[in-house]
């Protein structure tokens, strides 16, 4: 994926731009900035989340609109977008109904992958935060786009569930996939091959 | 990466479908209140206007109209409400099939769940207001064809305000006068079917209007939710 002179404001104050950033298949970018840079918001502009002021998006070269970019991305970001009163597998259920899986692999076992097997009974109201963000990697690791963004992946997650997304980051990329993750830097990035960009303020 | 299993229309349907009827089953007491209010109204109408049957009898069509009305209108913050909160509205957008696709089945899932228990009831409140029986079908066939348009026409107030923190008054005010033809068209025909008028005119007003409403309120409510969301 690719993007050009990407800018965007909000009521009329500059977010961020005009920003140029790239990431090929088995590699990386780390998007890194202070609170409040335009982390999230740059994340939600290549999701198609919100709409540009400026600038294109190319995937695999290629202008892409909304149709594509939904079959090559998937979304990670600070709402879980888990229901409070169905269990995690039913969560997982729809959510693969909505966005698709691949083939040969199940929900339980994607649950099982990011240690929460015994948990497939559970309502998602009963799961603690960092649980609950397991539960969204389940969903990002059963999802068949080939592009992740990351938004604070290891917000909530424990020395253990931090070296999962490391992992899950690694093995994606092995894969052929890319991958944007946002961290404000405190933690430690996924040892790939990788590319950084930092975000300031706009003066 | 090769091998994917991408959702089409009809299993992002299913989906949706399935998690509201868990959801619902959860949450069974919640899902009840619309047409309990509905009763209620209903009831109330009937003890206040005492014992005469006349006027129990020329008032029932109307008062069966509002009572639907006002439980869809209870109904309609939570139609996106709790989506959008949670962030599931964010991965609709993103999901490979049209947001409007997905209103247009929530939609439906809104109607199914509020209006259409009080459509199966409707015989039963009937009789308790005294309605004529040879209205009946004019009342069943006025709130078939209009409680799905004011389910449609409420999504779109719903998607306009889902992006508000407290929207009670201004739901209410928006839906106003949208609702009013409706219920114009609605309860009128019951009152020309109780004057011995034919009532094609009406009826077919209102499925005109929800033909309309199934194309173009799935869509508007898909551009309010983007723009709300934004």
């Amino acid at each position: 994926m690719e993007a050009r002179g990407l800018r965007f404001s909000r009521n009329d104050e500059p977010v961020f731009g005009p920003l140029d950033l790239a990431v090929e298949a088995n590699e990386a970018l780390l998007v890194q900035g202070d609170n409040g840079a335009g982390k999230t918001t740059l994340l939600r502009v290549l999701a198609g989340l919100l709409r540009l002021d400026e600038g294109e998006i190319l995937i695999e070269g290629r202008r892409a609109d909304a149709y594509q970019r939904s079959h090559a991305i998937a979304y990670l970001g600070h709402l879980p977008a888990l229901k409070a009163d169905l269990s995690s597998l039913e969560n997982l259920d729809f959510l693969c109904g909505l966005h698709g899986r691949r083939a040969q692999l199940l929900p339980e076992q994607a649950m099982a992958m990011v240690g929460l097997a015994g948990y497939e009974d559970a309502l998602a109201r009963q799961l603690s935060a960092g649980q609950k963000k397991r539960l969204s990697l389940a969903r990002l690791w059963l999802s068949p786009a080939p592009l992740w963004l990351l938004d604070e992946p290891y917000a909530n997650l424990d020395l253990d569930g931090i070296e999962l997304v490391n992992r899950m980051v690694q093995a994606h990329l092995q894969d052929g996939g890319a991958t944007l993750v946002t961290t404000h830097g405190a933690y430690a990035a996924p040892p790939v091959r990788t590319r950084m960009l930092v975000m300031r303020k706009p003066a | 990466m090769t091998h994917a299993i991408s959702p089409g229309l009809k299993a992002s349907a299913r989906a949706l479908f399935l998690r509201d009827l868990r959801l619902l089953w959860r949450r069974r007491g919640d899902a009840l209140q619309p047409a309990l209010f509905a009763l209620l109204v209903v009831t109330l109408f009937a003890l206040a206007l005492g014992n005469d049957r006349a006027t129990l009898a020329k008032s029932a069509g109307a008062v069966l109209w509002l009572a639907s009305l006002l439980a869809g209108l209870l109904a309609l913050d939570t139609l996106f409400r709790g989506d959008a909160e949670d962030g599931s509205l964010e991965q609709w957008m993103l999901a490979p099939v049209p947001l409007a696709w997905l209103v247009l089945v929530r939609t439906f899932m809104h109607w199914a769940t509020t209006a259409l228990p009080l459509l199966v009831a409707a015989p039963l409140l009937a009789e308790l207001l005294h309605l004529p029986h040879s209205q009946l079908n004019v009342l069943l066939a006025s709130l078939a064809l209009g409680t799905p348009l004011l389910s449609l026409l409420g999504a779109v107030v719903a998607a306009l305000t889902v992006g508000m923190r407290r929207s009670g008054i201004l739901v209410a005010l928006l839906a106003l006068p949208l609702y009013v033809p409706v219920l114009v068209f609605g309860a009128g025909s019951v009152v020309q079917a109780a004057q011995g008028l034919d009532v094609t005119g009406a009826l077919l007003m209102l499925g005109a209007g929800l033909v309309l409403a199934l194309v173009l309120a799935p869509l508007a409510a898909a551009a309010a939710i983007r723009i709300a969301l934004n």
